[in-house]
């Protein structure tokens, strides 16, 4: 346990800590953005130059955005609520002391944490695009594949309505200037869109 | 002679380095190396300040800063002491912790970006395997410090420009890294070293850069775009714009916290074209065989400053892109052009035994021929005619 792990470790669960612990919204996101960035630091540590930038690239750079999004646009602009602890809090501290108890019970009983630790691999990035080229190309492909859905039902989902009268406008426009004459067919067709949008808006 | 010129500055951080106590080097080594970028970049800034205003203004026909000292090159100074001295404005309702945060959260990953870029012949700080995908993560993290600023000012409009802001630099991001990703496609490492490495030798009197190949050139205008948006400079500036959001995210702060977020951006600026330059302009290579003589760090600031020329001048030529403009031209334009880039970029690689004016023919089809089909149908359905003015006439 070096000081540098000591640091970094305190860092996370503190930062952990502080987003369970903290009143508003917005200030929880913070701290675990921070707890990410702890992780990161952890992977370094760990001379694993690959996975740690690729953390901080995924999670502080688009995950944390998307959770800071997602929170402002659905309760953001509550005010923080008045109490932190939940009704039945004393039954929740025995609960959790008592799965703590048989996950320290599990971890020290393992026959891994014995055993003597490997030299670390030194692993490059043209190793790692090796495997995912040659292992563990159809696990890419199918991650592809998923992150192709999820842009598409994005996109679905923000698009615009086609909106239910537009496949009339164009008859009702000639009907319209048939009606008042040549001279207020300018007036007519820039007014025309704002009367059907004022509709539907 | 000028290979010790060219070496001057590993030659006296080698020099300081061995006159330290044996536990001390290692210490002193780094921080060597951190106070000459704390340094040279921020001098950078205030040197660029001053060109770009008198720059602007010489393009909109009038005379930049001219008072404080010959053709106004002290002004910087009396920026930086009215940054010092300014008071310190924090909104009553807004959130202090958070508004503090912001700048710092902006600055420090910002003065990381560094690391990774080689100044000149063995003058990197960091020498990292995966150079390149450490710059473009410490880049993402600067845009939670927009959100910070925006939100924690606890006003709309500032938010607003906040959530702008970070749709702008989230979309622009995607062509930036795979323009990125062609130069490193084609090297095959993601280290900088390597790239700029890559880049060596002559054809003749040509270099042999990456922004002398169809799929190079491609590249380099797709990440120069980029580049240009992701620092939300003009004409991608909606965010900041002046005259429509007033400062945008950060609306509400004053003197240094503002200096801050000033050199924030800048620095974002200087390190983006350092990476652009490293990828696709050669890095500290000299651009002909006989002027190699010019020491490469030489090389690598003229070219930095040639592109912070270039960026002043657009600024002071383009008009500002709407939001929607700027979003269908992210997703619509760029995006398709730099992946069309990753298939021409291996085209040409799997061309090499082809002759030279049949590859260049090839991809060079291969770029302009989508990028023409792509705009004219982007433009077709908009249905731009001949403006008329319905009382003016």
């Amino acid at each position: 346990m070096t000081l540098s792990f000591a640091i970094i470790a305190g860092i996370t669960v503190g930062a952990a800590v502080a987003a369970m612990g903290l009143r508003n919204p917005v200030h929880c996101v913070l701290s675990v953005t921070l707890a990410f960035a702890g992780l990161a630091a952890a992977y370094l540590q760990l001379d694993a130059q690959f996975v740690g930038f690729a953390q901080i690239l995924v999670y502080i750079g688009a995950v944390a955005i998307l959770i800071v999004f997602a929170i402002l646009l659905t309760r953001g602009s509550q005010p923080p609520q008045p109490s932190l602890l939940s009704a039945g809090w004393q039954s929740g501290i025995i609960v959790a002391l008592l799965v703590l108890g048989a996950l320290v019970y599990a971890l020290v009983k393992t026959p891994a944490l014995p055993r003597e630790i490997p030299p670390a691999p030194n692993v490059t990035v043209r190793q790692i695009g090796d495997a995912l080229m040659h292992r563990f190309v159809l696990p890419l492909e199918a991650v592809g594949l998923l992150l192709t859905a999820a842009l598409i039902g994005a996109v679905i989902i923000a698009m615009k309505e086609p909106e239910p009268g537009s496949g009339n406008r164009h008859p009702e426009t000639e009907r319209k200037e048939s009606g008042t004459g040549a001279q207020a067919e300018a007036p007519n067709s820039i007014s025309n869109p704002k009367a059907q949008s004022s509709n539907h808006a | 002679m000028s290979e010790t010129l060219d070496q001057i500055f590993v030659i006296v951080k080698h020099w300081l380095v061995s006159h330290t106590p044996a536990g001390w080097q290692l210490a002193v080594s780094v921080a060597i190396s951190i106070v000459s970028i704390l340094v040279v970049f921020p001098f950078l800034f205030a040197v660029t300040t001053v060109l770009e205003r008198k720059g602007l203004g010489r393009i909109q026909n009038r005379f930049g800063p001219n008072r404080v000292g010959p053709y106004g090159v002290l002004q910087p100074i009396a920026d930086g002491l009215k940054a010092m001295t300014k008071e310190d404005i924090v909104p009553r309702a807004a959130d202090r912790v958070v508004h503090f945060m912001a700048p710092l959260a902006l600055v420090t990953p910002v003065f990381l970006l560094y690391a990774v870029l080689p100044f000149g012949r063995n003058m990197v700080v960091a020498d990292f395997d995966a150079g390149v995908l450490f710059f473009f993560a410490v880049g993402a993290a600067t845009e939670l410090s927009v959100f910070m600023a925006g939100w924690s000012s606890r006003n709309k409009y500032s938010l607003l420009g906040a959530m702008r802001a970070i749709a702008q630099m989230i979309s622009y991001e995607i062509p930036l890294i795979l323009s990125a990703v062609v130069v490193v496609m084609i090297v095959g490492s993601l280290s900088t070293v390597n790239i700029v490495a890559a880049q060596a030798g002559y054809t003749g009197w040509l270099p042999n850069w990456f922004v002398f190949t169809p799929w190079g050139f491609a590249g380099f205008v797709v990440f120069m775009i980029a580049a240009t948006a992701e620092s939300n400079r003009s004409p991608f500036d909606l965010p900041e714009g002046e005259s429509e959001l007033i400062a945008g995210y950060y609306i509400e702060y004053s003197g240094f916290k503002f200096a801050l977020f000033f050199l924030g951006e800048y620095l974002g600026l200087f390190a983006i074209s350092g990476l652009g330059i490293t990828l696709f302009l050669g890095g500290w290579r000299a651009p002909l065989p006989f002027l190699q003589w010019v020491p490469s760090w030489c090389w690598f600031f003229t070219k930095l400053l040639a592109l912070i020329a270039l960026f002043i001048w657009i600024r002071g030529t383009l008009p500002r892109l709407r939001m929607d403009q700027l979003m269908n031209f992210a997703w619509k334009l760029m995006l398709p052009m730099a992946l069309l880039n990753i298939l021409n970029a291996a085209v040409w690689h799997f061309m090499l035994p082809a002759p030279a004016p049949a590859r260049w023919a090839a991809c060079s089809l291969l770029i302009i021929v989508p990028y023409v089909w792509l705009g004219r149908g982007l433009m077709a359905r908009k249905n731009i005619e001949k403006r008329t003015y319905r009382f003016a006439e």
